[in-house]
């Protein structure tokens, strides 16, 4: 910048008292085409269809369809006709009960496993242990759609077909790998010194686990928890494919297969079912944002 | 006086019980510490792995067991045109989807490390498309590409009046195809951002100071500085974001269901298709098979290819 200054030394000296102003104007501008439009941009289109979802939820079927006399933005007269219709005549409260359901205890059940076994990897450091920390990393790199449909030969001869253990014993495929891998970050920042001391003081390795290691762990089994709860509120293709009953399905798969029916949509309920099913995920995350981001950029950093 | 000092100091050192001493052994304790983890991973994730491949070379079906009957399901599908527009459809979805995802997020996230008020909010806001439940986004996105009541159409032709007729977004292939890659990079581009705003926030900025007072433009200190030593994280988010794409499911499933005439199926829908409604689970199982090859291939190219960097530094076992 001091290198124009003096380039045009004499024009600047001439127009001291507008040229600075420009230059604040200019650079404000500048920051405004370059930060805060395109920014805004991101936001709207990130939003937008959060937007659309939540305004249509609330139109009543005159004004769904009626983009002529209405304008589409905006409600000019709300209803919570297509929410009740959910409530009231379809299982959706059940659907919701059955989601937290098994989103709750495969949660608990692949922390559970996860902080042994981050704990033995990471603390206890026996021979191969490297190794058996890489292959669970791996085993996080097999997705969903390569193991559905052995899965679902394998429930079905479990008997498990159609129940909520079906998706209670599935979903830590893909939740144990993951919170192994961040638990193991997590105890790598508590430092080792506080267990020797424990050691020395005659604790077992088991106290230690108990009444050292997990407490300062909190975060850590916190942004698991959270991570584990919304990746199993949002899966799909093993819900879809191990229940079939009517009842027992999870929200994802129910609004799907249960709401679509016919020729004719209702748009109506299915978007505030959307609504309604983003909403508990949302509200959870919002609690815990910063654990959330933190616990997502620290395993891709890991 | 002494003789209690050391009845008391007898009775304070107790031997522990048997079970106690049996936890403390590190072998058993280590055991007992892996046994659920790696038992949960062996029954339900590599047993079905191997399961799964052996499927793919078998005739079972829903209700009735197979048995072996080598390559037939591979060669039945080298000649089914709708598994080669799958393959290529999968391809082609993964590559524009991750150009998209990346160019995008990236910007996202370098317009984010900047100076900003409301930085945590705007953060919060800008991974809601990645937290809420994929098919409820996507059912908004169908919604949105309504043929009569789209949205995207009003604001086109009515507002705007650049066409006019209103799109057809899901009818034929093409416009089917673009709408759903457009779905998919909406929905990644906040993990992207997210990610990679923490790679840049692990950039010193002590470099740029260095490199704004050699005279490097600002293009230059984009190229020399942030892409390189972004250049790890960026390798790992991309070979998750290629994976996950790949093997994408849910917003195809949900907004197309492979139609109009299979034209976007990707190979998890068909091998759903074919799998579980078509009861042909080894046709199924040998479509999920063959995406292997590409997750492996894909995988070793992003982490070989952009990763080299950083263990040519011997960075590599940190």
């Amino acid at each position: 910048m001091s290198n124009t200054a003096t380039a045009d030394g004499p024009e600047a000296r001439a127009s001291a008292t507008v040229k600075p102003e420009l230059m604040t104007w200019d650079s404000r501008a500048r920051r405004v085409v370059t930060l805060y439009v395109p920014l805004a941009c991101f936001v709207i289109i990130l939003l937008f269809p959060f937007y659309w979802m939540a305004v249509t939820a609330f139109k009543p079927n005159a004004e769904l369809y009626d983009y002529k006399t209405y304008n589409p933005f905006w409600i000019s007269s709300p209803t919570l006709d297509h929410i009740r219709h959910l409530l009231f005549n379809t299982s959706y409260p059940r659907w919701l009960w059955t989601t937290m359901l098994v989103a709750i205890a495969s949660t608990f059940l692949s922390l559970f496993a996860s902080v042994l076994a981050a704990y033995a990897i990471q603390r206890l450091r026996f021979r191969g242990s490297q190794y058996v920390g890489l292959a669970i990393y791996l085993a996080y790199l097999v997705p969903p759609s390569i193991l559905f449909i052995p899965l679902a030969t394998m429930v079905f001869q479990l008997g498990l077909f159609d129940t909520p253990f079906a998706l209670i014993l599935t979903y830590p495929t893909f939740l144990v790998p993951f919170c192994t891998w961040l638990l193991i970050g997590y105890f790598k920042s508590i430092p080792y010194e506080l267990e020797e001391c424990a050691l020395i003081d005659g604790a077992t390795r088991l106290q230690i686990l108990m009444q050292i290691t997990l407490p300062l762990a909190v975060p850590g089994l916190i942004s698991a928890g959270i991570f584990s709860f919304t990746l199993s509120w949002n899966e799909f293709i093993y819900a879809l494919a191990f229940i079939q009953s009517s009842e027992s399905k999870t929200v994802p798969v129910a609004i799907l297969t249960e709401l679509v029916s016919g020729d004719v949509y209702q748009w109506g309920a299915l978007m505030a079912g959307s609504l309604l099913g983003s909403l508990p995920v949302a509200i959870f995350y919002s609690f815990f944002v910063d654990y959330y981001v933190s616990s997502l950029t620290g395993a891709v950093k890991e | 006086m002494s003789v209690t000092a050391t009845a008391t100091w007898k009775n304070v050192r107790q031997e522990p019980s048997r079970l106690v001493r049996l936890f403390d052994w590190k072998p058993f304790l280590v055991f007992i510490c892996m046994l659920p983890a790696v038992g949960l991973l062996a029954v339900f994730l590599t047993y079905p792995l191997g399961l799964g491949i052996w499927l793919a070379f078998t005739d079972t079906m829903i209700g009735r067991g197979g048995s072996w009957v080598g390559l037939e399901n591979f060669e039945y599908l080298m000649e089914d045109p709708v598994f080669w527009n799958a393959v290529f459809y999968s391809v082609f979805y993964t590559a524009f989807a991750t150009i998209g995802k990346f160019a995008l997020g990236l910007w996202l996230a370098l317009l984010l490390n900047q100076h900003l008020p409301f930085k945590s909010l705007l953060r919060a806001i800008v991974l809601l498309p990645w937290i809420t439940p994929t098919v409820l986004s996507a059912i908004a996105f169908w919604w949105i590409y309504d043929p009569q009541f789209s949205i995207v159409s009003y604001i086109v032709v009515d507002v705007l009046g650049l066409r006019e007729t209103y799109i057809d977004f899901l009818g034929s292939a093409w416009p089917a195809r673009w709408s759903l890659i457009a779905a998919n990079i909406w929905r990644g581009i906040p993990f992207v951002a997210i990610c990679l705003l923490a790679g840049l926030q692990t950039i010193s900025p002590s470099l740029y100071e260095a490199a704004l007072l050699d005279g490097a433009t600002p293009w230059q200190r984009f190229t020399q500085i942030t892409v390189p030593l972004l250049m790890p994280i960026l390798a790992i988010v991309m070979t998750f974001s290629i994976i996950f794409t790949f093997t994408d499911f849910q917003l195809v499933y949900a907004i197309t269901r492979g139609g109009p005439v299979n034209s976007t199926h990707l190979m998890a829908t068909l091998a759903f298709q074919r799998g579980i409604p078509g009861g042909q689970l080894a046709e199924g199982a040998a479509i999920a098979v063959a995406m292997i090859p590409f997750l492996v291939f894909a995988t070793l190219f992003t982490y070989f290819g952009m990763a080299r960097r950083k263990w040519q530094q011997g960075e590599a076992n940190d």
